[in-house]
C-alpha cells in the first residue's frame, strides 16, 4: 500500500521522522522497515495486534533496543544516542505498566522529572517551594489535590496521569505513550483523551493502543502495524473501512498468512 | 510545624549524638574506654557512607575495607615516617628489607600531602572502579561479590608486600600525630574528639544529601533504575557519585582509626572487616540517617565487651543478635525507635 508522507519542512512543523527502521532479534524482524512521519499538533495512534512490533518500535526510538535505519528528531539521529540523551533531546516515553517512584510523593515525582533542566550543583540543594513548571503540570494532569501523597497509593489511572505529568515537566516535545488507558474506567479514559488533546496542540503525541473506542474518539492519525510492518496509515474512518485491517483484527490472518 | 519537625528533627538527633560523643563521653569514660569509643566512631564514619551507598543507593558495598584501608595506610605511613624522624625510614623496612624505602612512600612525609591523599586516593580509585562497574550495568549480587573480592585481593596484596607495607603485622608503633605526642592522654583525647567530630560532620553532610534533590534521585535510582534513564539521567552517574562519597568516608574512618588503634593491619581491612561494617549498618537500619552510625557503634561496643567476657563465643552472640534484628526489625533497630515514636504521636495527628 502506498502511503503519502507530507513534507514536514514545508509545513514548518516539529516532527519525528522514522525511515526504514528495522529491529532484528537474531533473524526475527520484530520491526521491519517502518516509515513514519509523526507531526506536531496531532494525536497519533499506533495500533495493531499483539506482536505487531509497536512497543519494539518505540523501544528502538528511545534507545532501549538496537535498530538499523533512521529515527531523526530535530536533526539528531536517535538510533545512535543513549536513552538519557534522547530524553534530553526532547523525546519522552511511558511504559505499559506505569512506573512511578512509589516511595516519593506526587510532587517529588514531578519535581524529579525536572532534573533535566538543572545543573549537577543545583541537585545538591533541597527543594524549596514548588517550581512553576511543576505546579503547572500538577494542574494540567489534575493531581493538584494529591500532591503530597506517596505515588504508591495512587489509583492505576492516576499513576498514568502522573507519568504524563512527568513528561510535561521534562518538557518532552515528543511523547511516546505505551497503552496509557489500559485498565482505566470509561470515565478515566475520557479524561485521559481530553488531556492528550489539550497537551497535544504544541507537541507530538504518539499513543500505542488496543482499545478501538478510545482510538475512534481521540485519534487524528492512525497507523496500523502488523508483523513488524506498517499495514496502513490514515484517519479512523479510512482505517475502519479497510478490509485488510479488518482481516488482521478479526484474526483470520494471524502469523504466517501473507496479506499482499 | 509538622514539616519543620520532619526537616530539622534529624538535625536535633545529630546534635544530641554530638553532645553525647563530644561532651558526655570524654567526661565519664576512662581513657581506655574513650579510646575504644574512638575506634567505633571510625567504623561509624565508614558506616555512614555505606548507609548512603547501600541504604539509599541500593549498592551493597561489601568491600569498604579497601577504602578504609587506603585512608588507614595513608595515615599510618605518615605517622610511621613521623616516628622515624626526618630522613629516617620505618623500622620494619630495616627488619625485613634491605633498609631502602620505596619511592612512593616519600610524599607521605608531608602531612598536607597525606591529608590530600586520604581524600583524593579513594575518590579516584572509587571513580575509576565505579565508572567501569556502573557503566557496564553490573548490579545486585554481582556487584556485592565484586567488591567483596576486591577486599580479599587488597588484604592479600598487603600481606604479600611485607617490605613495603609491613605485611601481616601492618603498620604500628606510632609516636606522633602531626606533632602531638600520642602517649600523652590529653592528645589521645584530642584525636578521639577529631574522630567523633568527623563522624558528626559526615552525618550532617549525609543529612543534606538525603534532603537534597540528589537524595531523591538516588532513591529513585535504587527503586527504578531504568525509569531514571527516561528522566534524562544516566543512573550510572548518580550511583557513581554516591559510591565515591561512601569511599571517601570509609577512607576518613580508616585514617582516624590508625592513630586511635595504634595499628592498621590487613585484618582491619579484609573481607571480614568489611562484613563487620555491613553488619553494623544492617543492624542500625541502612536507609535511615542515624541507623548506620548507631549500628556501627553498637557492633563495635558488642565486639569489645563480648570478646572481653566470652573470648571464644562472642562471635556467636553477635551472629545471634544479627539474626534476631533482621527477623524482628528488617529495617534496623533505629526503625524500631521511629515506629515507637509514631505510636505515641499518631493519635494527635489523626485529624488533619
Amino acid at each position: 500500500m502506498k502511503i503519502d508522507h507530507p513534507s514536514p519542512d514545508d509545513l514548518g512543523q516539529d516532527y519525528l521522522e522514522i525511515r526504514g527502521l528495522t529491529v532484528d532479534f537474531d533473524g526475527f524482524k520484530a520491526v521491519d522497515g517502518v516509515d513514519l512521519t509523526l507531526l506536531q499538533g496531532r494525536v497519533h495512534f499506533l495500533i495493531g495486534p499483539n506482536g505487531a512490533g509497536k512497543t519494539t518500535l518505540v523501544d528502538a526510538a528511545t534507545g532501549l533496543v538496537p535498530a538499523t535505519g533512521l529515527a531523526r528528531y530535530r536533526n539528531q539521529d536517535l538510533l545512535s544516542m543513549r536513552s538519557h540523551k534522547i530524553v534530553r533531546a526532547g523525546v519522552g516515553r511511558t511504559f505499559q505498566t506505569a512506573t512511578v517512584f512509589e516511595e516519593l510523593s506526587v510532587l517529588q515525582n514531578l519535581d524529579i522529572a525536572g532534573g533535566v533542566h538543572r545543573s549537577p550543583f543545583a541537585l545538591l540543594r533541597a527543594r524549596r517551594g514548588v517550581p512553576s513548571y511543576v505546579a503547572e503540570a500538577l494542574e494540567t494532569v489534575g493531581l493538584a489535590d494529591l500532591r503530597d501523597r506517596p505515588a504508591g497509593v495512587l489509583a492505576h489511572g492516576q499513576k498514568q496521569w502522573l507519568e504524563i505529568g512527568m513528561l510535561l515537566v521534562q518538557d518532552a516535545r515528543v511523547m511516546l505513550l505505551d497503552e496509557p488507558v489500559a485498565g482505566m474506567s470509561a470515565e478515566e479514559r475520557e479524561e485521559t483523551g481530553a488531556l492528550l488533546q489539550r497537551i497535544g496542540e504544541e507537541r507530538t503525541i504518539v499513543v500505542i493502543e488496543h482499545d478501538m473506542d478510545f482510538v475512534r474518539e481521540f485519534a487524528d492519525v492512525v497507523t496500523v502495524m502488523h508483523a513488524g510492518k506498517v499495514l496502513m496509515e490514515g484517519s479512523v474512518t479510512e482505517i475502519q473501512a479497510s478490509p485488510e485491517v479488518q482481516e488482521v483484527y478479526l484474526g483470520r490472518t494471524v502469523e504466517g498468512t501473507s496479506h499482499a | 510545624m509538622k514539616s519543620l519537625v520532619r526537616t530539622f528533627g534529624p538535625l536535633v538527633a545529630i546534635a544530641v549524638l554530638a553532645v553525647l560523643l563530644l561532651v558526655v563521653a570524654p567526661a565519664v569514660l576512662s581513657p581506655f574506654r574513650l579510646n575504644n569509643l574512638g575506634k567505633y566512631c571510625c567504623w561509624a564514619i565508614a558506616a555512614v557512607g555505606i548507609g548512603l551507598a547501600w541504604g539509599r543507593g541500593g549498592m551493597l558495598v561489601m568491600g569498604q575495607g579497601v577504602f578504609f584501608g587506603i585512608g588507614g595506610y595513608a595515615m599510618a605511613m605518615h605517622l610511621k615516617l613521623e616516628a622515624a624522624g626526618p630522613e629516617g625510614i620505618p623500622d620494619f623496612m630495616l627488619l625485613y628489607g634491605d633498609g631502602t624505602m620505596p619511592g612512593w612512600w616519600e610524599p607521605f612525609r608531608s602531612g598536607a600531602f597525606t591529608l590530600f591523599a586520604i581524600i583524593a586516593l579513594p575518590a579516584v580509585a572509587a571513580a575509576i572502579l565505579g565508572y567501569a562497574i556502573f557503566k557496564r550495568r553490573v548490579k545486585g549480587a554481582y556487584f556485592a561479590i565484586l567488591t567483596q573480592a576486591l577486599a580479599v585481593v587488597f588484604a592479600t596484596l598487603l600481606i604479600a608486600t611485607i617490605q613495603e607495607t609491613g605485611g601481616f603485622n601492618g603498620l604500628n608503633q606510632f609516636t606522633f600525630f602531626f606533632g602531638y605526642n600520642l602517649y600523652d592522654p590529653v592528645n589521645k583525647k584530642m584525636v578521639y574528639s577529631i574522630a567523633a567530630g568527623l563522624l558528626i560532620g559526615c552525618l550532617v553532610l549525609v543529612w543534606q544529601l538525603y534532603r537534597s534533590r540528589f537524595g531523591e534521585l538516588l532513591i529513585a535510582t535504587r527503586d527504578a533504575e531504568e525509569r531514571v534513564r527516561f528522566l534524562g539521567h544516566d543512573p550510572a552517574n548518580v550511583k557513581l557519585a554516591a559510591f565515591v562519597v561512601a569511599a571517601v568516608m570509609a577512607s576518613i574512618g580508616g585514617a582516624m582509626f590508625a592513630p586511635i588503634a595504634g595499628i592498621i593491619s590487613p585484618s582491619d581491612v579484609d573481607a571480614t572487616a568489611s562484613i563487620f561494617l555491613i553488619a553494623g549498618v544492617a543492624l542500625g537500619g541502612r536507609a535511615l540517617l542515624l541507623g548506620p552510625a548507631l549500628g556501627a557503634l553498637a557492633v563495635g561496643y558488642g565486639r569489645s565487651t563480648l570478646s572481653e567476657s566470652f573470648p571464644d563465643q562472642w562471635t556467636y552472640f553477635l551472629g545471634a543478635l544479627f539474626i534476631a534484628v533482621i527477623l524482628l526489625f528488617p529495617a534496623g533497630l533505629a526503625s524500631a525507635v521511629g515506629r515507637a515514636a509514631r505510636l505515641v504521636v499518631r493519635p494527635k495527628e489523626a485529624t488533619p
